[in-house]
């Protein structure tokens, strides 16, 4: 079908009918997946009786974990999808960008203080801080293999967390000034979900924020949700850009060059490309991305604290990006969502339910559970495994990693092909059009193609 | 281009030599200052002695866990991160079965069968110690080994097998995906509190050759358990053909294969001796320390990767080495650092032989 570009007349058709569609369809996707998601809960809550209010609720949190999920898995499928580079440090890079955007932006009287500054120098800060930190993590990624450098980053992670939980750097005085990471409090200071009451005080923002308020209360919602929707709003802007940003990369030359060291680093290296350079390149930017992911996610709260970035965090958003196919950028944000939404955020929904509908009091133990159960009380079991629901949430993130290396390791979408070359090399006509000239070769093979 | 290639054959020629020098340098120093502070009295000798036992206690199981983590990673050839919830898993499974027979008529059952989730059955009156309970204790530390290979055995069945060719990296995020569900299964039936399980370690006074002036029974059992332990394994290694096949798959898996080795069979063994030394380190952590959690071994895990890759990934002798290093790493630091960052020092150190010296502190002995 590129092929089209070439008749004169055609070519913006030509652009559309092949550059649109591949995008067209992955953002239909995109949003199919998520409508029906949204429609499925909203149906279920409805039919059994939860309040409009829970289920508005319950949407924003599974929109906004969708949102923080695929920004991070966008990030790192440049490390790890494109490049190859088994990251599972996730976790102490995004420390790093919130801990920064902290201490650039506490209150200069807090307790442990920071300096005060406007937030947007702090997310920029906190990016440029990741982006620092993944440069000493790239480093080694030039001579080790691929399982020793994900032991390695999976050190680094622990070695920042353990270094933020210290007492060694919980304060240190600087001119009068008690500074540092708190230790295992944290420390406190302007979320950056601030912006929202900041937006809602502008002309535009406001008068639409107004209207969305007057709604909530028709259906019933309650302000806060709407505010937090709001926020999960300027998620949903960042996911765009950051989708945007990292296509924009990877279909570059650059992209291309990227691929190539995923496939085969000695062969890219042949070709005369600076494959080292490349790969610190590549990392520090993911590792700037993961900075800002991690300042939107965590950086949403008024405290951080290091028991946000346990690695665990790491292995969740490896789970959403292989959900939904490493290598492929709408599979980073339908894995994203599809986690937040069946993985993460849907078990609670079952117990939102059952909650509404039986006094189910979780006994003590499994063992009382089993005791009632043998009495014929089949209520004690629902609520222990009711109350057990974080655990047994995990179990099921376990399964499901487990379920998708052995029947499907390429992900949801990972088994797409994307093409490399700037034109679809495997649609060109073939070599029985060999004698013809260039134009009717074109022409033959849009009309094969339709 | 061509500096960018000049200043890789330099950083690759002299970057290994240059941080080499410097860590055995840091090293030196390190000890001369040790040297330095008994002297001027600044550090007393009973601590420094205090110091390098409990890191001898420490590398002790976390060298038990290792060689199965090292002979995992050598003949299946992945880093296994579900091992640390075998450790767990030992753990649980051996001291339920403790105080099934040692609060036998004393705790009520549901207490015992679920290790005090419902705050039941104190481990004091139920005497939970080497001299009040020692047939408890033995039988724990047997079902412990014995329930870790099941399980073990259990999850390669269902999950490793499967993924036999799949590759490192496949296998390594698997095992992510066992670690996770087996702990929280654990977490299922047993909760997440953390508690204490063992009665306080009988102290009686040492005789008069040995540094100390009372003797903690329960880590004098466990230094003499991982001992014999780590013993057998050396005269299994050495003297039998399952060992001699195992060196084999370890060292050069398809010549092995050539010559004829059963495959299935080995990494059977490996299971075997891995998993239920991994169940023993569990069972003996609680005892030297008390508590149990379901984290147990997750946290350790980070530790016995570094102790494997100290030693040189296959080399089981490398393993228990690089355990030695780890464990007086850990402690020792204690002299310089707050206890809140000797993990630090044992990670750092790890990174660094894995960048500057990836085949281990020891040269690349690959065999045993």
């Amino acid at each position: 079908m590129s092929d089209d570009r070439t008749t004169g007349d055609g070519l913006l058709d030509g652009v559309r009918e092949s550059d649109l569609p591949q995008w067209a369809t992955d953002l239909g996707l995109i949003a199919g997946i998520v409508l029906a998601t949204y429609v499925g809960f909203a149906v279920l809550g409805l039919l059994t009786g939860v309040s409009v209010n829970a289920i508005a609720g319950f949407l924003q949190t599974v929109t906004f974990y969708a949102a923080v999920y695929a920004l991070v898995a966008l990030a790192l499928n440049l490390h790890w999808g494109y490049t190859g580079l088994f990251n599972i440090g996730v976790a102490g890079f995004m420390a790093v960008g919130v801990y920064t955007m902290a201490i650039l932006t506490a209150a200069p009287d807090g307790s442990p203080a920071g300096l005060g500054l406007p937030i947007p120098i702090g997310v920029v800060g906190g990016m440029i801080a990741a982006a620092l930190v993944g440069f000493v993590a790239a480093l080694p990624a030039l001579r080790v293999r691929a399982d020793y450098f994900a032991i390695v980053t999976l050190g680094l992670s622990e070695i920042i967390r353990l270094s933020l939980l210290s007492g060694a750097l919980r304060s240190f005085e600087i001119g009068g000034t008690e500074y540092g990471t708190g230790g295992g409090s944290g420390i406190r200071y302007t979320p950056v979900d601030s912006v929202i009451p900041w937006l809602l005080e502008r002309p535009v923002f406001g008068f639409v924020g107004d209207q969305l308020f007057a709604l909530g209360t028709i259906l019933g919602i309650q302000p806060s949700v709407i505010q937090g929707a709001l926020y999960t709003g300027v998620l949903i802007v960042f996911v765009v850009a950051f989708y945007l940003l990292l296509t924009r990369i990877t279909y570059s030359p650059f992209g291309r060059l990227l691929k190539a060291i995923r496939e085969d680093e000695l062969a890219a290296r042949s070709l005369g490309k600076n494959t080292d350079r490349t790969k610190i390149i590549v990392f520090m930017v993911g590792c700037g991305l993961m900075g800002l992911a991690g300042i939107l996610w965590q950086g949403s709260r008024s405290l951080v604290s290091p028991d946000s970035f346990m690695p665990i965090v790491t292995f969740y958003i490896f789970v959403a990006l292989i959900v939904g196919g490493e290598g492929s950028n709408t599979g980073s944000v339908i894995g994203g969502f599809a986690f937040a939404a069946f993985l993460w955020e849907g078990p609670r929904f079952i117990r939102t339910i059952v909650r509404t509908h039986a006094d189910v009091r979780a006994p003590p133990t499994i063992y009382d559970a089993f005791v009632a159960l043998g009495g014929g009380d089949p209520l004690a079991l629902v609520g222990y495994m009711i109350g057990t629901l974080d655990e047994i949430r995990f179990i099921l993130v376990g399964v499901v990693l487990i379920l998708l290396m052995i029947w499907r390791p390429d992900g949801l979408l990972g088994h797409r092909k994307e093409i490399a070359a700037a034109t679809d090399l495997s649609r060109r006509p073939t070599a029985t059009d060999g004698g013809q000239t260039g134009e009717e070769a074109a022409t033959t093979g849009g009309e094969t193609d339709e | 281009m061509s500096t960018g290639s000049g200043q890789g054959r330099f950083s690759n020629v002299t970057a290994q030599d240059v941080v080499g020098g410097l860590l055995l340098l840091g090293i030196a120093v390190l000890i001369l200052d040790l040297i330095r502070l008994v002297v001027t009295g600044g550090l007393p000798l009973g601590r420094l002695w205090a110091y390098v036992w409990n890191g001898i206690v420490d590398s002790l199981y976390i060298g038990l866990a290792a060689i199965g983590l090292s002979m995992t990673y050598s003949i299946l050839r992945f880093a296994n991160f579900s091992h640390g919830d075998l450790v767990t898993t030992g753990a649980f499974s051996g001291w339920t079965a403790a105080y099934l027979v040692g609060g036998l008529g004393v705790a009520e059952l549901s207490s015992r069968l679920l290790l005090r989730a419902d705050g039941g059955a104190q481990p004091g009156s139920v005497g939970m110690d080497v001299l009040s309970a020692p047939l408890a204790i033995v039988v724990g530390l047997i079902v412990a080994a014995i329930i870790t290979i099941g399980v073990a055995l259990a999850i390669d069945r269902l999950v490793y097998k499967r993924l036999r060719d799949a590759g490192g990296i496949p296998l390594l995020i698997a095992s992510v995906g066992v670690a996770l569900a087996l702990r929280y299964l654990i977490a299922f039936f047993y909760t997440t509190e953390t508690r204490g399980v063992v009665a306080s370690a009988p102290q009686p006074e040492a005789p008069g050759f040995l540094p100390m002036e009372t003797i903690n029974l329960h880590e004098a059992t466990l230094v003499i358990s991982a001992l014999t332990l780590i013993l057998g394994i050396h005269l299994l290694l050495q003297y039998t053909k399952l060992g001699k096949s195992m060196r084999a798959m370890s060292d050069n898996k398809d010549l092995a294969l050539i010559t004829g080795i059963p495959t299935e069979r080995v990494i059977f063994a490996t299971w075997v001796i891995g998993s239920g030394l991994a169940g023993v380190a569990g069972y003996l952590i609680v005892l030297d320390r008390g508590q149990i959690t379901i984290n147990l071994g997750w946290f350790l895990l980070l530790l016995i990767f570094a102790a494997v890759i100290l030693g040189g990934i296959g080399s089981i002798y490398g393993a228990l080495a690089g355990s030695l290093v780890i464990g007086l790493t850990i402690n020792l630091s204690l002299v310089w650092i707050p206890a809140d960052m000797n993990e630090i020092a044992a990670f750092t150190l790890m990174i660094l032989v894995l960048i500057f010296k990836p085949d281990g502190l020891f040269g690349g002995v690959e065999t045993a």
